[in-house]
């Protein structure tokens, strides 16, 4: 089977066709850098995503602190993910990368703060 | 106190500025921040997709404004945060930039030169007159994201966006994941405005229509927007009668460009092109009037901040060069769009400034498949720049080597897009 697809790794977009092989294996043309073979494998077995969100914080500049999943989570699972994100309410002061939520779903990825922000 | 240089916005480009200013000699440096914090419009871009070019690794907006922020901060590098900036004054030798703020009220703040980093704004509704009321919620894309990403407000619930601008698609996505329905990204354009990746991870990820040729007619709703008319639109974009169609909405997106802010830089009276609405600049950004750069939005709009941190390194390293007195002013090449080339920056170059090569930043007037860029002096082909798809939403960056250059005592370089050989 062959697909045609547009890598998302970085802005660039390289236009990219992933075809599978009699074999199992997977042949990818048109990527500029090694990221894109791997995404466009797991664009076809396990398509993931980084979830750039926010969650509640207290006693800060601002009443939200930007976040996001450290690793790619699967892309089925979005919308369960910001269920949970949604419930966490943290205290400044946080520091960029203090994790938010430790092992999101099971899935053995955290949810890691996207900035500093300082108690006020 | 006389300042070394003073940098006009402290956002990615003005950070970027002044720290390579600072390394390359700049002695006294102070950033100049309307906002209550550094970092600039990257604090309300919370999603990832930066540092690519410029870290190696992809960061959310918040964590590239943080490494700059923290390079300034280890520098020792000033900055005067709920701060306007006024006017700008050329003095001669010096100049005088007027400042207003709630801790010293009226100042005037003198330096040697100036970098202009004030970046651009959003069009909103008015700038394109759609007919119908005035009804709330009806946002530009980019205070809608501020209001969700940073202040906790959520702006809406079924939402139509108008315009396909990166902002637009971010917002499609963001919309949605906090628990809003869009039902419609509309634009005018038969090519999307924004980059491909986030047509594919903002909108096909969540099945929400991209309507290409499509915009709209009428905002329904008196007190609060009840719905859109939108219509498809003919090649000369003009509406098609009968392809009407009404959309019921409680908001609607705005993402319909984005304009350079250049109050300050126009009553300076520093010269600026009306193909990119910013200043005339030089290969390290220096404008008209000697001792004041530009870099980043301020001088043309940017899709990528990676190659606003990249501008602005050369207007740093220009305003520190100026400041010791070796910037040379005799311009030797300027630069010219032909066909299909919208616009091209820098538009002049001194070659006795240039170490290795000189990046171009032009964008295409269309889409474009199979094309290639070629820079002309007089008849003399120079260099050709490939691309397997040239799309107005993406700028081209077209380096050419200084050695290449320097064979031309003289002239114009034109860009245009050709048929490849």
């Amino acid at each position: 089977m062959k697909k045609d697809m547009t890598c998302i790794v970085c802005p660039i977009g390289c236009q990219m066709t992933i075809e599978e092989k009699a074999d199992g294996t997977y042949e990818v043309t048109g990527n500029t850098c090694k990221r894109g073979p791997k995404y466009a494998v797991n664009e076809m077995t396990n398509p993931t995503r980084v979830i750039p969100t926010t969650v509640v914080i207290q006693n800060a500049m601002l009443p939200r602190l930007p976040v996001k999943t450290a690793e790619p989570i699967p892309k089925g699972q979005i919308f369960d993910a910001m269920a949970v994100i949604n419930q966490v309410v943290v205290e400044a002061p946080i520091k960029t990368g203090d994790v938010v939520v430790k092992d999101l779903l099971g899935l053995g990825i955290d949810v890691v703060a996207t900035r500093t922000m300082d108690k006020c | 106190m006389i300042y070394d240089v003073v940098i006009l916005g402290g956002g990615p480009a003005g950070l970027a500025a002044a720290v390579e200013a600072k390394n390359d000699g700049a002695e006294n440096v102070l950033i100049l921040e309307r906002d209550r914090e550094l970092g600039g419009i990257l604090n309300q871009c919370i999603h990832n997709g930066f540092g690519l070019h410029t870290f190696n690794e992809e960061l959310t907006g918040p964590e590239y404004a943080e490494r700059y922020i923290q390079k300034v901060k280890d520098l020792g590098i000033p900055y005067m945060l709920n701060t306007m900036v006024l006017d700008l004054h050329d003095n001669g030798n010096l100049k005088a930039i007027h400042v207003i703020n709630e801790e010293n009220g009226y100042m005037i703040i003198e330096t040697k030169a100036v970098v202009l980093t004030m970046g651009c704004r959003e069009r909103t509704s008015g700038a394109i007159g759609i007919p119908g009321y005035r009804p709330s919620g009806v946002f530009t894309a980019g205070t809608a994201q501020r209001f969700i990403n940073m202040e906790g407000y959520m702006v809406g619930k079924e939402v139509v966006i108008l315009g396909s601008g990166d902002i637009g698609l971010i917002m499609a996505r963001r919309m949605t994941l906090e628990g809003a329905h869009v039902q419609a990204v509309c634009e005018l354009m038969p090519y999307s405005n924004g980059l491909v990746r986030n047509i594919v991870q903002c909108l096909d990820d969540y099945d929400i229509p991209l309507k290409l040729s499509t915009t709209i007619t009428f905002i329904h709703g008196k007190d609060r927007i009840e719905g859109v008319t939108i219509a498809k639109v003919d090649e000369k974009l003009k509406v098609i009668p009968g392809t009407e169609e009404y959309i019921p909405c409680d908001t609607l997106l705005l993402s319909v460009g984005l304009i350079p802010e250049n109050e300050i830089t126009r009553n300076a009276g520093v010269v600026m092109d009306n193909r990119t609405n910013g200043a005339i600049v030089g290969e390290l950004r220096q404008t008209s009037m000697p001792g004041v750069f530009a870099c980043g939005n301020v001088v043309h709009v940017h899709d990528l901040v990676d190659f606003v941190s990249e501008e602005a390194v050369l207007a740093g390293k220009g305003a520190a060069k100026y400041i010791k007195g070796d910037l040379d002013t005799n311009v030797t090449f300027t630069t010219t769009n032909g066909d299909g080339i919208g616009y091209v920056v820098p538009q002049q170059v001194s070659m006795k400034n240039v170490e290795e090569k000189v990046t171009f930043y032009m964008r295409v007037r269309q889409v474009f498949k199979d094309k290639v860029v070629n820079a002309y002096i007089g008849d003399q082909l120079i260099a050709t720049k490939k691309e397997k798809k040239l799309l107005p939403a993406e700028m081209v960056n077209f380096k050419i080597a200084k050695d290449v250059l320097a064979q031309y005592p003289a002239g114009e370089i034109r860009f245009v897009v050709e048929e490849a050989k």
